[in-house]
């Protein structure tokens, strides 16, 4: 299991995966947005989503997990 | 003149306005979004009105909003500083229905400018020389690598319809051109629905030049001298400065001229007043005018400090009717000044990095001037754009001022959020910056951490 978190705070402008999705590393799975930035967030590594923590226009901080990866 | 004006911005900018007014002996109505209620423009205007929550359609961008944040403070007039609502013509017409003063251009002039195509075509015919390139939109590869002979390679294919840099792509050659023309013309269909593409001239390196203009509502216009803002990331300006320096030493001096005339026949074939700005590419030995910002620009205080202009003070005496008294051979200009926006943002990642100011100490001393937003103790929230301040230095040369900006920004002390101080430095340290060596790809081979 590997927990994907924001890199920066702001909030979540798109979500471009689903859950039982298969990505690979570097996908992009959520991207977010900041100071008129959108930031993509990608996978590490590869896998299955196997949860999504977050909605579209949620405001997150840095650290906290956005997508749950098995 | 007025009595009451409503900023209809936040940060620094309104911090500004708000300033100019006051020290004019009138009052000043501010406007907040919830994330902005502890700013200090906030405290230090007349009056404050909320706006909405936080996100900018809600708020600094919700004109019934503003409209009605100006009714009932009843404020007579609205300047809407950068960005946001300032290059709105339905706010402009918005203001004049409810029988508000607009600080800015007539809202006829800033329809004729928006049109990127309709304003190529209103200078040109003023005899403005603009980015050579096909004239509409070209329907197929046969005619766009005919249009790509003419202009000569590399060019630029932009999608019909498009912006922000979507469906734009660059060819050096016939073979590339038709790769790129099915690549731009699909995007151009499947984003804006229209087929067909433009093309024009691609300059590699350009510096980026403008010209500052005012003009009252009784037909009179100057320019105001240059300034040169080549130092960009993504197309985002972060070092300005005047003198260009590009004109350093009495250099390209017939080009100078030509480029102030151009700016001023653009601006007339706009009919522009107010204060606004026309923008330039250089590359070559030529200048190429690109758009007219119907607007005050961020950097508009490198012209105030070697001029001794106070452009906004001037704006709000333009809308209130009166004549601009400043005429061309007035404009002079002594020193020069820099400008570097402080961007709350990580300095080698360039990562955006909002977050509480746990300390803000700005610099002092000679040539300092901060036109900031925060302070101590605000928080920087992700909403809106990361210029958190900017740190205006001038002196009687390039090369003092560049001295003083080092003096400076090493003793600018901000903790609790990361900001671009550090490459601000880089770029100051740099031997092409400090010989005037600029373009817009500066940053991609110069001051690397």
């Amino acid at each position: 299991m590997a927990d994907v978190a924001a890199h920066i705070t702001g909030t979540v402008w798109k979500i471009e995966v689903k859950v039982g999705q298969a990505v690979s590393a570097g996908e992009v799975l959520v991207i977010l947005e900041s100071m008129k930035m959108e930031m993509p967030v990608e996978a590490t590594d590869g896998g299955t989503v196997k949860e999504i923590r977050v909605t579209e226009a949620q405001a997150v901080n840095e650290g906290d997990v956005l997508v749950v990866l098995g | 003149m007025f009595r009451k004006l409503l900023v209809a911005n936040r940060g620094e900018i309104a911090r500004r306005i708000i300033a100019v007014v006051r020290g004019m002996g009138l009052s000043a109505v501010a406007v907040y979004s919830d994330a902005d209620a502890e700013l200090p423009y906030v405290k230090e205007a007349d009056e404050a009105v909320r706006l909405g929550p936080a996100p900018a359609k809600d708020s600094y961008l919700n004109i019934p909003a503003l409209i009605e944040a100006a009714k009932s403070t009843g404020a007579d007039a609205v300047h809407p500083g950068y960005g946001f609502v300032s290059e709105s013509a339905e706010f402009a017409t918005a203001c004049k229905a409810a029988g508000i003063t607009f600080v800015g251009p007539p809202a006829e002039a800033m329809l004729r400018m928006k049109d990127k195509s309709v304003a190529r075509g209103i200078v040109q015919a003023a005899g403005v020389p603009v980015v050579p390139g096909s004239e509409g939109i070209v329907p197929d590869v046969a005619s766009a690598l005919a249009e790509a002979e003419k202009i000569g390679y590399p060019v630029l294919v932009k999608a019909a319809g498009g912006g922000g840099g979507i469906g734009m792509t660059v060819a050096n050659s016939a073979v590339e051109l038709e790769k790129a023309f099915r690549q731009s013309s699909d995007r151009a269909r499947a984003a804006f629905g229209r087929d067909g593409v433009y093309v024009e001239r691609y300059f590699p390196a350009p510096r980026h030049i403008e010209v500052q203009i005012l003009g009252d509502h009784h037909g009179h216009l100057i320019h105001c001298l240059e300034r040169e803002c080549s130092i960009q990331r993504r197309h985002q300006k972060v070092v300005e400065e005047a003198p260009a320096p590009l004109f350093a030493g009495g250099q390209h001096a017939a080009l100078q001229a030509r480029l102030f005339d151009a700016a001023v026949k653009a601006a007339r074939a706009f009919g522009y007043a107010n204060a606004g700005t026309c923008e330039f590419l250089y590359s070559d030995g030529e200048i190429y005018f690109i758009e007219m910002n119907a607007r005050l620009q961020v950097e508009h205080p490198v012209t105030e400090l070697t001029t001794g202009l106070d452009l906004i003070r001037w704006q709000l005496r333009i809308a209130a009717g009166e004549h601009l008294t400043v005429m061309q051979e007035d404009v002079r200009r002594t020193g020069a000044a820099l400008e570097f926006r402080i961007y709350a943002e990580d300095p080698v990642k360039f990562f955006p990095s909002p977050g509480p100011l746990k300390v803000f100490e700005p610099p002092t001393g000679e040539g300092v001037r901060l036109d900031s937003g925060y302070g101590a103790g605000n928080l920087v929230t992700p909403n809106y754009d990361p210029m958190i301040a900017k740190l205006i230095i001038s002196g009687a040369t390039r090369a003092e001022a560049i001295a003083r900006a080092d003096a400076a920004l090493s003793a600018f002390k901000v903790e609790g959020i990361k900001t671009n101080i550090p490459l601000h430095l880089r770029i100051l340290r740099d031997a092409a910056f400090v010989a005037g060596e600029l373009d817009t790809k500066f940053l991609d081979k110069h001051a690397k951490a």
